[in-house]
């Protein structure tokens, strides 16, 4: 097996998402097969092969630094699941 | 007479001429939704009273005597991922089912200007993962040819709304080839233009170098018109091409006389439905007859896309998909404390295919694994794009089929993931160069399903493409059917 039990626990970690133990076999072993039909990659020489992040070409792209009218607080905040004021509300991070 | 199955620019002219009005249009095709909508479920949300009023206003518009644009009073359906300002935009994910957009696409933007009728939002595979529609959190889409077969996806809402008769025209998305494949599927034409061709703001992001919208529609006249709308750098979108915006319709004209159509071997694979090789060798052969030049040309790296692709995309969705976490939008599910507040809205809200994919993205991405995959599959991306490059320094276009087989039974593959994605196999290369890909109506399989053609171009070459295409469709009548459905037919 190509994944282990310890990388789902870490990708999972990374991802902030939980694997109940009763679906790990099964996730396992789905990416498992995905990853090892991507093993034909290994086949190609791509020793002097630059990579390709963008299809077509592309620069930097400046525009002037204006200031422009963008989202307005309230609209911000509208589909906010919890908000307080001005503000995102969420759990609290640092202790008392 | 119904309405309800005549393409765009027919309707266009109706309304010009007067012999009929945007209401009674509207009217027409809402009547259509509501027969068939039960049995094919295209739609997430319907935007019927808004449309009623878009129509009005198209009337009176009339009624001034004002010049109408293309799209005026017709109406057509938007895929629900691309951001509507004040109506819903799900993504078909329980993760943002109560999302309400606060701005408008930029394409919506352009369609705006031209007033059409805004009918609703079509279902699609979650966050636009999948090629079958079934991987929608709230309902699966159902082939109007056939309510047992997928329609496709991961725009198959609307492929299937067009098909049916639920929605004269769409936008889909295409990062693989979620126009192109449930286009084939539904017996429709599917564009995704040169990425980079239209602007992606408020598309809700999957892959981002390989994300673009496109055109469903019932023939390439629509098609056409359509693209002219949405086209054009936007500021709005760095990676928008500033390339010039030809007048795509002047590209409508019946002529392939020494056009060099290249077929690629490696797209004929092994694993093909015959009936599908045929239809799209008979339809090459057709061209060839109407004065085109056929190539036999060899793609070598086309067996490395499906793998170079299931890393990029989902290691591109795995940080897109991070902005998911119960604080600005969306769903929340409550933890005790911020980390876990977001892992339980993550994993209690996300379908499993996109679990799926942000777990491969991230493992590609992780420490240790980075080189051998994500690294190694942007290299041979360069390998695939390089085969296009030089296989049109000999022809202008490319032709193959859409998908290596018609629309599948619904549940058909659904457990295997990996096989799943085998069926891409003719899409996602264009989207790794990404090149500009037509579908239309090729032929019927002997069950009575829809093959398509897939014609492929250069960067930027979308006209090439449709006149390919029309002079196809010039030459045949398979855009003209449509399905048998319950209701008024």
């Amino acid at each position: 097996m190509k994944v282990t039990k310890d990388d789902l626990a870490n990708v999972a970690v990374l991802s902030r998402l939980e694997i109940p133990a009763a679906e790990q076999d099964t996730y396992i072993q789905q990416m498992d097969s995905i990853l090892t039909y991507m093993d034909n990659l290994s086949n190609v020489d791509t020793a002097d092969v630059k990579p390709t992040t963008y299809a077509l070409p592309m620069q930097n792209v400046f525009r002037e630094d204006v200031v422009k009218p963008s989202l307005a607080r309230e609209l911000a905040l509208q589909n906010a699941p919890l908000k307080d004021d001005n503000y995102f509300k969420v759990p609290k991070v640092l202790e008392d | 007479m119904a309405l309800f199955d005549k393409p765009a620019h027919v309707l266009h002219d109706m309304l010009v001429k007067k012999e009929i009005s945007a209401q009674e249009l509207t009217a027409d095709v809402l009547g259509r939704l509501d027969a068939v909508e039960g049995d094919v479920q295209a739609y997430i949300t319907t935007t019927r009273e808004q449309a009623e009023e878009q129509a009005k206003a198209a009337d009176e518009k009339i009624a001034r005597g004002e010049k109408i644009s293309f799209l005026t009073g017709i109406p057509g359906a938007i895929k629900d991922n691309i951001c509507t300002k004040g109506v819903k935009t799900t993504c078909a994910s329980k993760i943002i089912d109560n999302f309400v957009p606060p701005y408008d696409a930029t394409v919506m933007t352009k369609l705006n200007v031209q007033t059409p009728v805004i009918l609703g939002k079509t279902n699609l595979d979650e966050f636009a993962m999948g090629g079958s529609t079934e991987n929608s959190a709230f309902h699966p889409t159902h082939n109007p040819w056939a309510l047992d077969h997928v329609p496709g996806g991961s725009s198959g809402g609307s492929a299937a709304a067009v098909a049916a008769g639920s929605a004269i025209w769409a936008l889909g998305s295409d990062t693989g080839g979620s126009i192109r494949q449930p286009a084939s599927f539904c017996g429709v034409v599917g564009l995704k233009p040169t990425y980079g061709r239209v602007s992606r703001y408020g598309l809700v992001a999957y892959a981002s170098s390989l994300d673009q919208i496109g055109p469903l529609t019932r023939d390439v006249t629509d098609a056409a018109n359509i693209l002219n709308i949405i086209a054009g750098r936007d500021e709005m979108d760095s990676t928008s091409s500033a390339a010039e915006v030809p007048d795509f319709t002047q590209a409508l004209r019946a002529d392939v006389k020494g056009m060099k159509i290249g077929l690629p071997k490696e797209y004929f694979t092994k694993g093909m439905d015959p009936e599908v090789e045929q239809a799209v060798k008979a339809a090459i052969k057709q061209l060839e007859n109407l004065g085109a030049e056929v190539v036999e040309i060899s793609l070598p790296h086309t067996e490395y896309a499906i793998s170079t692709y299931y890393i990029i995309a989902p290691a591109e969705a795995a940080t897109n998909l991070e902005r998911y976490d119960g604080v600005s939008y969306g769903e929340r599910i409550d933890g005790e404390d911020l980390v876990q507040m977001m892992t339980n809205t993550r994993t209690q809200l996300f379908g499993e295919e996109v679990k799926r994919r942000i777990m491969i993205g991230n493992y590609a991405l992780s420490a240790g694994y980075y080189d051998a995959y994500y690294l190694k599959a942007l290299k041979v991306r360069t390998l695939v794009q390089q085969d296009y490059l030089e296989a049109f320094k000999k022809v202008d276009v490319i032709m193959a089929p859409t998908a290596p087989t018609p629309a599948y039974k619904i549940g058909e593959m659904i457990d295997d993931p990996l096989q799943m994605y085998l069926q891409d196999v003719c899409t996602v290369p264009l989207n790794l160069a990404g090149l500009p890909g037509l579908s239309l109506p090729c032929s019927m399989s002997s069950k009575g399903m829809p093959i398509g053609l897939q014609i492929i171009g250069q960067p930027l070459d979308e006209a090439t493409v449709l006149r390919a295409a029309y002079t196809y469709e010039q030459s045949q009548e398979y855009h003209k059917q449509m399905p048998q459905l319950g209701g008024k037919n």
